[in-house]
């Protein structure tokens, strides 16, 4: 009995097991693909068709783009009247220029500072390396919204950074940073130094030694050493960091709102006005879609820097 | 290697760290200021921690940030670990391409964008199937897709220094696929999977923006409730939510990676031994 169950079982369990082998991968696969196509691609679309409607005062608060008539033909309603918005009304060009420009510079900066961070911690001992990573990390890991308010504290009129000048009678009266330009450059180097420290540690610290000898040991000075040998290898690093900060940078939209003032239109403040201000979905959607179409370049060139990382 | 730096890189190293740092500590140092004024030092006390007890504004949103925290990073810990067993095992399927850039886009995506066009899909779904409607779910699932995209990449890189041979020699002595992953390879990626979590969990409690943007009435996470006190002007019971906050993160960071470590001595050590 138990015999012939065994015999009967052991195809049937050899033409599962040729399934699993075939197809098993699939399942392996679909679960994350279908999920980020659902709830991360196909919302790209409906951006991109909203962003063709008009207001309307309705729920939800645009007009149909694709609809049925009642003589059941498909009527496609689109208005470019949205795009043409964005171009003649000057708002939208000023605030993508300007927050190309802060995040430039902010990035710029913040790979002056990482830079010297993350070479530093890569010529230190392991044990050094291990508790300058754990320093670095951490404020990674606390709140972004907290650390944006935390800088507050020390930049307003009356906070840590103006008490002390004052005190120590470097100035007179006390320096208006909250809600200027500077406030943004702070809040933006502040919140992001860390995304441009660990790619640039983790680059430097791949680095093989024995070429930095090699160089030492035919009298090269440290200097033309690190010119002509470390800061060419950590490109993919430097190019990592960056587009870490730039990206992210531009659509910014906590710090340009907690620290800086009304002239500090960044377009991820626009869009978030637009949407919950004026409640014109349609435009908010347009400025969306016209914002990704200028962030696909740095997109594309960051998911290549990466792929290629995780390949070696 | 010696630890000889020149004095000009030591310090850009303490300021970056200073920077990183003094905002944090004064903002801690405000937390236990008795003055309601908070440039004033009115002496220390505890008065805006016992104010937050009787807080229920905070104490919901609280929970409502902690619930999502949860069930988000336990969706995105399941989906990333399949992301990244897939695109570390299987090298040729179709959509690798796009699957490939569906897990990386997040992580540099403004989040003002992904926030918008999600909401826009959960309008529409809502008007065609009668769901989602907008509050815990909708949030749920907006931090479930980019909160995917960290653990693959925590996960992925730890699959790819693990050793494949040892699962591969479990399998010639008949263990299924199944039973070889789970008995040699899950408990190597095991840390990965702890730290893709935790960190999926942080980013979940900490996101203002998607949340704000997907969100309906009367579902307010903390982080949109701190926003909006912040907004109004400098609370100073904001600075004793911010404190706790920050510690408890601050412990439990700390306390993850000290009990990784040491499993990973351990594990390390009974190689050794096997080995000889």
């Amino acid at each position: 009995m138990n015999l012939a169950a065994a015999e009967l079982g052991a195809p049937r369990r050899r033409s599962r097991r040729k399934f699993m082998e075939r197809y098993g991968h699939w399942l392996i696969i679909l679960p994350p693909f279908l999920f980020l196509i659902l709830f991360f691609l196909i919302p790209f679309a409906f951006a991109l068709k909203i962003s063709f409607a008009e207001t309307a005062i309705r729920v939800p608060p645009y007009t149909d783009v694709l609809s049925i008539t009642p003589d059941r033909h498909l009527h496609l309603a689109l208005s470019l009247a949205n795009y043409k918005y964005l171009l003649t009304d000057e708002v939208y060009a000023v605030s993508y220029v300007y927050s190309l420009r802060t995040a430039f510079f902010s990035t710029l900066i913040c790979l002056l500072i990482g830079y010297p961070m993350a070479y530093a911690m890569s010529r230190s001992s392991k044990a050094t390396q291990n508790v300058l990573l754990l320093i670095i990390i951490l404020p990674f890991w606390t709140s972004f919204l907290l650390r944006v308010y935390a800088l507050e504290g020390i930049i307003r009129e009356n906070g840590l950074l103006n008490s002390v000048l004052l005190h120590l009678g470097l100035i007179h009266h006390p320096l208006k940073i909250m809600r200027t330009t500077l406030a943004v450059y702070l809040g933006i180097i502040y919140s992001y130094l860390p995304f441009m420290v660990l790619p640039l540690f983790a680059t430097l610290e791949k680095l093989d030694n024995t070429l930095l000898e090699a160089a030492a040991d035919l009298g090269r000075p440290p200097w033309r050493t690190f010119l002509e040998i470390t800061l060419p290898l950590s490109v993919p690093g430097i190019i990592a960091g960056s587009l870490l900060v730039f990206i992210p940078a531009i659509g910014e939209f906590v710090i340009p709102s907690l620290l800086g003032g009304p002239d500090n239109l960044m377009i991820g403040r626009v869009l978030w006005d637009e949407f919950f201000n004026n409640r014109d979905w349609p435009v908010a959607s347009a400025v969306a879609i016209a914002f990704l179409v200028f962030l696909a370049g740095p997109i594309a060139l960051y998911q290549h820097y990466h792929a290629k990382e995780m390949e070696t | 290697m010696g630890e000889r730096f020149s004095p000009l890189l030591l310090s850009i190293l303490c300021i970056g760290i200073a920077i990183l740092y003094i905002p944090i500590l004064v903002l801690i140092g405000y937390s236990f200021n008795a003055s309601e004024l908070v440039n004033i030092w009115g002496g220390f006390s505890t008065v805006w921690y016992r104010e937050l007890t009787h807080n229920r504004q905070i104490l919901n949103a609280a929970a409502l940030s902690l619930e999502i925290g949860i069930v988000a990073s336990t969706g995105a810990l399941i989906l990333g670990t399949l992301a990244a067993i897939a695109l570390t095992r299987y090298h040729r399927f179709r959509g690798r391409l796009l699957l490939t850039g569906m897990v990386n886009a997040p992580l540099v995506m403004p989040e003002v964008i992904t926030g918008i066009t999600q909401l826009l899909l959960f309008v529409s779904m809502l008007q065609t199937f009668g769901w989602p409607h907008r509050g815990f779910t909708t949030i749920a699932i907006a931090h479930v897709a980019f909160c995917t995209a960290y653990v693959t990449i925590t996960v992925q890189s730890r699959l790819l220094s693990a050793d494949r041979s040892l699962e591969e020699a479990a399998m010639d002595l008949g263990s299924g696929p199944v039973r070889a992953f789970c008995e040699i390879t899950l408990p190597i990626i095991a840390p990965a999977l702890a730290a893709g979590w935790l960190l999926s969990f942080t980013l979940s409690l900490d996101d203002l923006v998607v949340s704000s943007f997907v969100s309906g009435p009367g579902a307010s996470t903390l982080p949109m409730v701190i926003y909006s006190k912040v907004k109004l002007g400098l609370s100073p019971d904001v600075n004793a939510l911010a404190s706790i906050i920050i510690a408890l993160v601050g412990t439990f960071v700390i306390l993850a990676g000290f009990l990784m470590r040491r499993a990973e001595r351990r594990r390390l050590l009974e190689i050794q031994m096997a080995e000889r």
